[in-house]
């Protein structure tokens, strides 16, 4: 299944390393990735695959939530369907 | 792949706006646990529950992880327990509310309906002991609520239940006088009471139903508002109209995804989507700012029907695309208590009983979380009851009425529950005794509208 991962936050330097490690740590393979910057204010969209993942979904959560706690962003990740639902007739 | 606006939009909307998928609740049907021994008929209830409902808690908790969306309730309706009831002649039903606050607690649900009547055209066996018994029932559970439904358009309005239930709301707010009246807040009178609503105090599992459902309960006033605020200014009301149908589509599409994922999860049909505007106390997550932010100063002022059919219509158009089956109650909610906006117009003095029995005739529900002066009369309460019932039965719609008599308290005192129920402030009704018309008893004809075939 494909999940979504969005980094919302302070643009400092290392976010996108440190989210794209946990996701390899967990074996979780990027798909695509985008991002923006606002001013100063961060927010990068990826879509990963996490079918092979080592961790599961809770896991995977927590994992991120340290990262977000490091880089003092907030990190969702929600099943994609939300997103295909909420905006896709 | 998707677009980041999108992406950021529904995020925001969780984080911000207060969206959530107000419940999963499970309707449960207890047609085979029928005994005339009421102990063993309370023990084939319990084993029933448990058995359909086991992984329903933790099925919810997975979905809400998973998709990133809080899922605030998981709840049981059952099969009225007046049918229930029905073969346990001379004995107190109460023994049932036990059972399912027993399994409610057990399996971790918020709450539990369905210790309900329905009596629109007259009582069947089990149902008088069942009424009866209600204020006891709801003194002593934590998680049962009850529901009577005493009026419909195609039965008419059973007046000797609206003099019964004016006496039932009384009692049951005397008898948990000491915990702020909360038996009067779990105890809903309906007319044309929809049997999947998945909301509660009002929720059972109708006999037309499966032997288990899942139907789903969506909220979001937070966000319906936050969409005015942010692209409302300058537009005119087809253009408000037009905001709150794409907004309400998409938080019913959200409520679609989580019922049919439970209901695949849990092996169980999925019955509908509730369309539901459902306020909660917390601060911008209220149908009564919605209806200011279109325009008006206070909910309550002069407007305020019109504003809230245009919402309550928009609501429905909205979702009713979003979402394969549709039911339950589907509309905007005004319970006062649990409304922040309502709360605070109720307080100034804006909005008071009967420009909300106004209100009700173009909404989905009625006279929700009203708290009243303790020494309202139950004849009073009754006349309260009628009067929705009327306004449900000639519309050809749900009306529902769900009083707090505040036993002690006075006209502009408050009364707080907390949680999602709120505080309310007591708000006065009229003084003039309907005494006479309740006590006559017997039935208002169906109206002409029921002569359809």
């Amino acid at each position: 299944m494909k999940a979504i991962i969005t980094v919302i936050g302070k643009d400092t330097v290392g976010i996108l390393a440190k989210v794209s490690d946990a996701c390899a740590k967990a074996n979780v393979n990027i798909v695509e990735v985008t991002q923006s910057v606002l001013q100063d204010m961060f927010a990068m969209i990826m879509l990963v695959e996490i079918d092979k993942a080592s961790l599961g979904f809770d896991e995977l959560r927590e994992s991120l939530d340290r990262v977000g706690e490091t880089t003092n962003t907030k990190i969702h990740i929600m099943h994609e369907d939300i997103f295909n639902s909420m905006h896709k007739i | 792949m998707l677009e980041t606006k999108d992406i950021l939009e529904t995020i925001h909307m969780i984080d911000n706006e207060n969206l959530d998928v107000r419940t999963i609740t499970m309707g449960i049907s207890l047609l085979d646990c029928l005994d005339e021994d009421i102990e063993k008929a309370c023990v084939k209830v319990y084993d029933k529950i448990m058995r359909s409902a086991k992984d329903l808690v933790k099925t919810g908790e997975d979905i809400e992880k998973e998709y990133g969306i809080p899922i605030i309730h998981k709840r049981i309706s059952v099969t009225p327990i007046g049918m229930v009831t029905a073969p346990c002649q001379s004995k107190n039903p109460v023994r049932f509310a036990h059972a399912l606050d027993k399994a409610a607690k057990e399996l971790g649900v918020n709450f539990i309906g369905g210790y309900s009547a329905l009596v629109q055209k007259g009582f069947a066996s089990g149902d008088y002991a069942l009424i009866e018994s209600i204020p006891q029932a709801l003194s002593e559970t934590d998680f049962v609520c009850s529901s009577v439904n005493i009026g419909s358009t195609k039965a008419g309005i059973n007046m000797d239940a609206v003099r019964m239930m004016g006496k039932t709301v009384k009692a049951a707010a005397v008898a948990t006088a000491d915990r702020n009246c909360i038996g009067a807040a779990k105890l809903v009178v309906f007319c044309n009471a929809p049997e999947d609503n998945p909301f509660m105090a009002g929720a059972f599992h109708g006999v037309g139903e499966a032997d288990t459902v899942i139907n789903v309960g969506v909220s979001g006033p937070g966000v319906v508002r936050a969409a005015l605020a942010k692209n409302g200014e300058g537009k005119d009301i087809t253009e408000i109209a037009d905001m709150v149908k794409k907004t309400a589509f998409k938080i019913t599409r959200m409520g679609q995804l989580v019922a049919k994922e439970a209901s695949r999860r849990l092996c169980v049909p999925f019955g509908i989507v509730d369309l539901s505007l459902a306020p909660t106390p917390a601060v911008g997550d209220s149908v009564a700012y919605i209806l200011e932010e279109m325009g008006l100063e206070s909910c309550g002022c002069h407007g305020t029907t019109a504003a809230l059919a245009l919402l309550n219509d928009a609501v429905k158009k909205g979702g009713v695309m979003a979402s394969s089956h549709v039911g339950g109650l589907s509309g905007a909610f005004i319970p006062v208590s649990e409304d922040a906006g309502m709360i605070a117009a109720a307080k100034s003095g804006s909005l008071d009983i009967t420009k909300l029995e106004a209100m009700t005739a173009v909404c989905s529900v009625g006279l929700d979380m009203i708290v009243v002066p303790g020494d309202i009369t139950p004849e009073t309460i009754s006349a309260i009851i009628a009067d929705e019932a009327a306004i449900g039965m000639v519309n050809t719609k749900t009306t529902a009425v769900r009083l707090i008599p505040a036993i002690g308290k006075k006209a502009g005192e408050m009364l707080e529950f907390g949680g999602l129920l709120g505080a309310g402030p007591v708000m006065p009704v009229r003084a003039g005794s309907p005494a006479v018309f309740i006590n006559r008893g017997g039935r208002i004809p169906a109206p002409l509208q029921a002569l359809k075939n």
